[in-house]
């Protein structure tokens, strides 16, 4: 048999156990609770909206062969990269609607970039100029001089580009002419799928030279 | 003794100036015919037809029409074989050539599409780069292209110019043209309305290989003095 005042301190003990364990348990969900609130991603201040401006898209047709000057209102980026990424999506936007003139699959997601670099001096470069390209700083916002804009293009709609001289022509020469729209220092273009070079879009237009924008003025077509 | 010798003599140059002189041989006139894509690659897809194939069959039609008009012809493939661009340009360049066709189809557009390179034209030069040895010869691949465009346009076909970057022809030194055929527009017979041809028609194909023949038929008669 226990004394009595050890039964009494044992009672105290198992008290002050429960009681804690209590405090405890309560601590914790508060953490919990805490941690949850932290992570919450509901916005907390309102999106910036750009103020919708007047951008110049060339349309291709392919009835015609021509590239049509069409304006439309968008909401523009500052940033020109971005900005010039916008007016492409919008373009290719345009190719992969039911009814398009030059119907292209893909959408405002086959741009994945648009980097715009210093030009080169040079106005036509056949070899491959991606590695120097990479090393050359972007353009910062002050520079004025003429800039190569490289753009990415996406895997995919690359591979579910229409093959042909003319349409996969057209393609790349509206989006050099909307380029030089919209942004008049962009004057020489390059392209890359998924970030790397690659011969032809889908089988017949050279992707591995540099565009220079006057190159999207075609011959007018010629009609019966 | 001497007066029967000039006597001979002057009967030889009289029989001589007598006879008509004989015919210079005729100019070497050398047409290249590219049937784009081939082996590996099969080039677009055209409502379940591979586009190496059309332009094969295309060359050979116009292969055919060109040998009964008295031009010599040298094709880049004769089947179903894979060629490097260089190696077509190559080929064309061995045979120097009067005409360089490059031939291509497409289910985008109507008619025919007509591609000359869009290198800036420069003056011939001994050594020339490869990749832009059209360069010298851009103006007279223009003037190919009109006799093209007017020959097609007589066919009654739809024509459209414009010049692009075609790898295996800007390392040609021949007059070259690209030559992309679309379906043609033909009107549905029960509703009426314009819907495109096949590009694997028999009567189309001739008749885009009698007008590409007539064109060339024509360019033979420019390009001699």
């Amino acid at each position: 048999m226990i004394p009595r005042y050890q039964a009494i301190f044992f009672v105290v003990l198992l008290v002050a156990s429960a009681v804690m364990a209590v405090a405890l348990w309560q601590l914790r969900e508060r953490a919990h609770q805490r941690l949850l609130a932290g992570q919450d991603t509901a916005p907390t201040h309102a999106p910036l909206v750009a103020q919708a401006e007047p951008a110049t898209l060339m349309v291709a047709n392919d009835a015609d062969s021509s590239l049509l000057t069409q304006v439309q209102s968008l909401p523009l980026p500052q940033d020109p990269g971005a900005r010039a990424r916008a007016v492409l999506g919008k373009l290719l936007d345009l190719y992969a609607a039911p009814d398009a003139a030059h119907p292209v699959p893909g959408g405002a997601s086959s741009i994945a970039q648009v980097f715009l670099l210093p030009a080169q001096s040079q106005t036509l470069t056949q070899e491959s100029s991606t590695a120097s390209a990479t090393t050359r700083p972007p353009t910062s916002p002050q520079s004025t001089g003429p800039e190569l804009a490289v753009v990415n293009l996406t895997g995919s709609f690359v591979s579910t580009h229409p093959s042909g001289l003319e349409t996969e022509n057209l393609t790349i020469l509206s989006i050099c002419g909307t380029l030089h729209a919209n942004l008049p220092r962009v004057t020489q273009i390059r392209f890359l799928v998924d970030g790397q070079p690659r011969s032809t879009l889908a089988g017949h237009a050279d992707l591995t030279r540099t565009y220079l924008y006057s190159d999207a003025v075609p011959l007018k077509g010629a009609r019966p | 003794m001497l007066k029967c010798a000039l006597a001979l003599l002057a009967a030889a140059a009289s029989f001589a100036a007598a006879q008509p002189a004989p015919p210079a041989p005729a100019a070497r006139f050398v047409v290249v015919i590219d049937a784009a894509h081939g082996g590996d690659d099969p080039g677009g897809r055209l409502n379940g037809i591979d586009e190496k194939n059309l332009t094969l069959a295309l060359s050979v039609r116009l292969r055919s029409l060109l040998a009964a008009r008295g031009i010599q012809v040298v094709t880049t493939r004769e089947s179903d074989a894979t060629i490097d661009p260089n190696r077509r340009a190559e080929l064309a360049n061995h045979a120097n050539a009067q005409a360089c066709l490059s031939l291509h189809a497409t289910q985008s557009g109507t008619g025919a599409h007509l591609f000359v390179s869009s290198l800036t034209p420069a003056q011939p030069t001994r050594i020339a780069a490869w990749k832009t040895a059209q360069a010298a010869w851009v103006n007279r691949s223009l003037a190919l292209a009109g006799t093209l465009n007017s020959a097609l346009l007589h066919s009654g076909l739809t024509v459209s110019m414009a010049r692009s970057a075609l790898p295996a022809v800007e390392s040609m030194t021949c007059p070259a043209v690209a030559v992309e055929i679309a379906p043609e527009t033909v009107q549905a017979r029960d509703s009426g309305h314009q819907t495109p041809g096949s590009l694997d028609d028999p009567n189309y194909q001739a008749r885009i290989a009698e007008a590409l023949a007539a064109a060339l038929v024509e360019w033979r008669t420019e390009a001699r003095p």
